[in-house]
């Protein structure tokens, strides 16, 4: 059997829409995937099944060479034996133990001398010494995140399982806190998987992804693919975001960034915080098409390109141009009737220095 | 005051509190965590002497234990003399009088608990029973002191069931409430006054120290 994550299995909650999970992901190299669904979309209750916190009626759950769950062969193994390290939403930090009380908890069988050499290794590698005495109560949501994720990773599992690790805190630290992630994440070189609603998140974080929604995986691929190449309409809708492209930024004036995009360039705001590389993002909704002699609006964004696919989705049309790269917009039928648009036709794509959303990328 | 009726009483009530808190705290658990069905079916029965006359509880536990009856009769064999109006058959008829009083309120503090706790602590490897020891217990604290401390309160005032079961023998199965019976039906109205005053004391004690470790109304049935 190959070293990879193996799920197939059904479970279905009273009175709700069963959820099936399909899903095999290499274990070596060591990488993070992304269950990424609306809520209510059942990615949660996947991650508790691999954790073995809910049984499935039905399929099989294998990690490398051991059978985590089988329901025809009543295998069960209990969360205790499957050498984890999951965080849940809210952390849930014992709060009659400190810091330090709290990341040696699990830390069973070592001697006394391992137990404060594995405590220490893991308050300085997430940079909470400082704390290691307090209660988990006194601290902020940031720091109670690093606390619980120092817990998880000090009995060195085999598999770290995240549910929405950023989305008890506040959108500004959040960026922040992805980078420093998946940062950890890189380092620990432990396999991953990591929920999340949130496609920045899936972007920075994510090796692969898989897209779920009403309880059915919809989409697997790296978190590009998926994102800039939805396989239908569901699934774009879910991902609510089109156009994703690897670019680079070469110059940052006035608050605004010049990212080079293969041969074109594109004026995005600019972020401090990351390097030149980056995920340049763009929703199909933003993206205006107007014909080529038009005068120019303060869209600080026009690209010239052709129309490479019409995808009718009712009272609106998903049209795809190649400008140098592909670009996803949505407009009316009746644009698309003024502007006579076929599979071909030379067009113009507006939109605004601010409809971009720029995505570190490592 | 009839000081060998105090001691017996409160001999009775610290060894029906520590019995209730080993035989309480699985009970207990069970109650909180159980996902069964017919759990309410136990539930009930545990509450039963809440609602039950004890005269009733001390009849049914008299004839369960009675000579004629197989657990009577296995405990005569083994130990040589009768359970019923004994010391040990009088804390058999406590720990099972008083046992919702324990039960209760040790099963609300383990519900309060966050599942999420819970569940942490198993997928950091430790089994359900040294979550308890070392999570669900010590976040419990409160409901602990409360059920044992109500325990023994309830049965410093138990009257019916010692009655039935314990008779009314002078420093073995005679009890504070026995005691003041006593005294009024011999007229003796400044021993029972003493003895009265005595166990209000006591009583009032034991429940300030029940709602300064709560500091909120205590409610007979967990709240869910």
């Amino acid at each position: 059997m190959a070293a990879e994550i193996a799920l197939n299995f059904q479970k279905t909650f009273v009175g709700r829409a069963s959820i099936t999970a399909q899903l095999r992901c290499a274990l070596d190299p060591p990488s993070v995937t992304i269950l990424f669904g609306p809520s209510g979309s059942g990615k949660t209750t996947i991650l508790r099944c691999l954790a073995g916190l809910e049984q499935p009626e039905e399929g099989t759950i294998s990690v490398g060479e051991e059978l985590w769950f089988d329901a025809a062969n009543r295998v069960t193994v209990p969360p205790q034996a499957r050498r984890l390290g999951y965080m849940a939403q809210d952390y849930a930090l014992f709060p009659n133990y400190t810091v330090e009380g709290n990341i040696a908890y699990g830390l069973t069988g070592l001697s006394a001398q391992e137990k404060k050499a594995r405590v220490d290794e893991v308050l300085h590698l997430l940079q909470i010494e400082s704390m290691a005495q307090q209660n988990p109560t006194q601290l902020s949501g940031g720091q109670q995140q690093r606390v619980a994720l120092a817990r998880a990773i000090a009995r060195r599992p085999r598999l770290l399982l995240l549910d929405e690790p950023l989305s008890a805190l506040d959108t500004p630290m959040r960026a922040r806190l992805c980078k420093d992630l998946r940062t950890l994440l890189t380092q620990l070189a432990i396999p991953s998987v990591v929920v999340t609603h949130d496609w920045t998140e899936a972007l920075v974080l994510g090796d692969h992804m898989a897209v779920i929604d009403n309880g059915r995986m919809l989409q697997t691929g790296t978190p590009q693919d998926v994102f800039s190449r939805p396989i239908n309409a569901e699934v774009a809708h879910v991902v609510g975001i089109e156009t994703v492209v690897q670019g680079t930024i070469t110059e940052v004036r006035d608050e605004l960034a010049t990212v080079q995009i293969g041969t074109v360039t594109v004026t995005a705001l600019a972020s401090p915080h990351f390097g030149p590389d980056v995920f340049v993002c763009l929703r199909a909704e933003d993206v205006t098409l107007e014909l080529t002699g038009s005068a120019d609006t303060s869209a600080r964004n026009h690209l010239k390109g052709t129309v490479q696919t019409i995808i009718s989705l009712g009272a609106l049309v998903q049209v795809t141009l190649d400008c140098g790269f592909l670009l996803t917009a949505l407009i009316t039928q009746s644009a698309l009737r003024e502007l006579n648009l076929r599979l071909g036709s030379a067009i113009r794509a507006a939109f605004k220095a601010g409809a971009v959303h720029l995505i570190p990328r490592r | 005051m009839n000081w060998t009726a105090i001691g017996v009483t409160c001999q009775l009530a610290s060894l029906t509190s520590i019995a209730l808190l080993v035989i309480g705290l699985p009970i207990a658990y069970w109650l909180a965590y159980s996902t069964w069905r017919w759990k309410f079916l136990i539930e009930s029965i545990v509450a039963l002497p809440l609602v039950l006359p004890p005269t009733v509880l001390g009849f049914y536990i008299l004839v369960a234990i009675g000579p004629h009856s197989p657990i009577g009769h296995f405990y005569t064999h083994i130990v040589g003399h009768p359970l019923p109006f004994s010391f040990q058959g009088l804390l058999l008829a406590s720990i099972l009088y008083s046992l919702p009083f324990a039960v209760q309120p040790f099963a609300a503090a383990f519900e309060q608990v966050d599942r999420k706790l819970i569940e942490a602590s198993w997928t950091l490897g430790l089994s359900k029973l040294t979550t308890f020891f070392k999570l669900i217990l010590p976040l419990s604290t409160a409901g602990l002191i409360t059920g044992v401390v109500l325990s023994f309160a309830h049965t410093l005032g138990e009257f019916g069931v010692v009655l039935m079961v314990g008779g009314n023998i002078e420093g073995v199965t005679r009890t504070v409430s026995i005691e003041i019976y006593d005294n009024v039906q011999a007229l003796d109205y400044t021993a029972a006054a003493k003895t009265s005053a005595f166990l209000l004391v006591v009583s009032y004690g034991v429940l300030l120290l029940v709602y300064a470790v709560n500091r909120r109304v205590w409610s007979i049935w967990p709240q869910k």
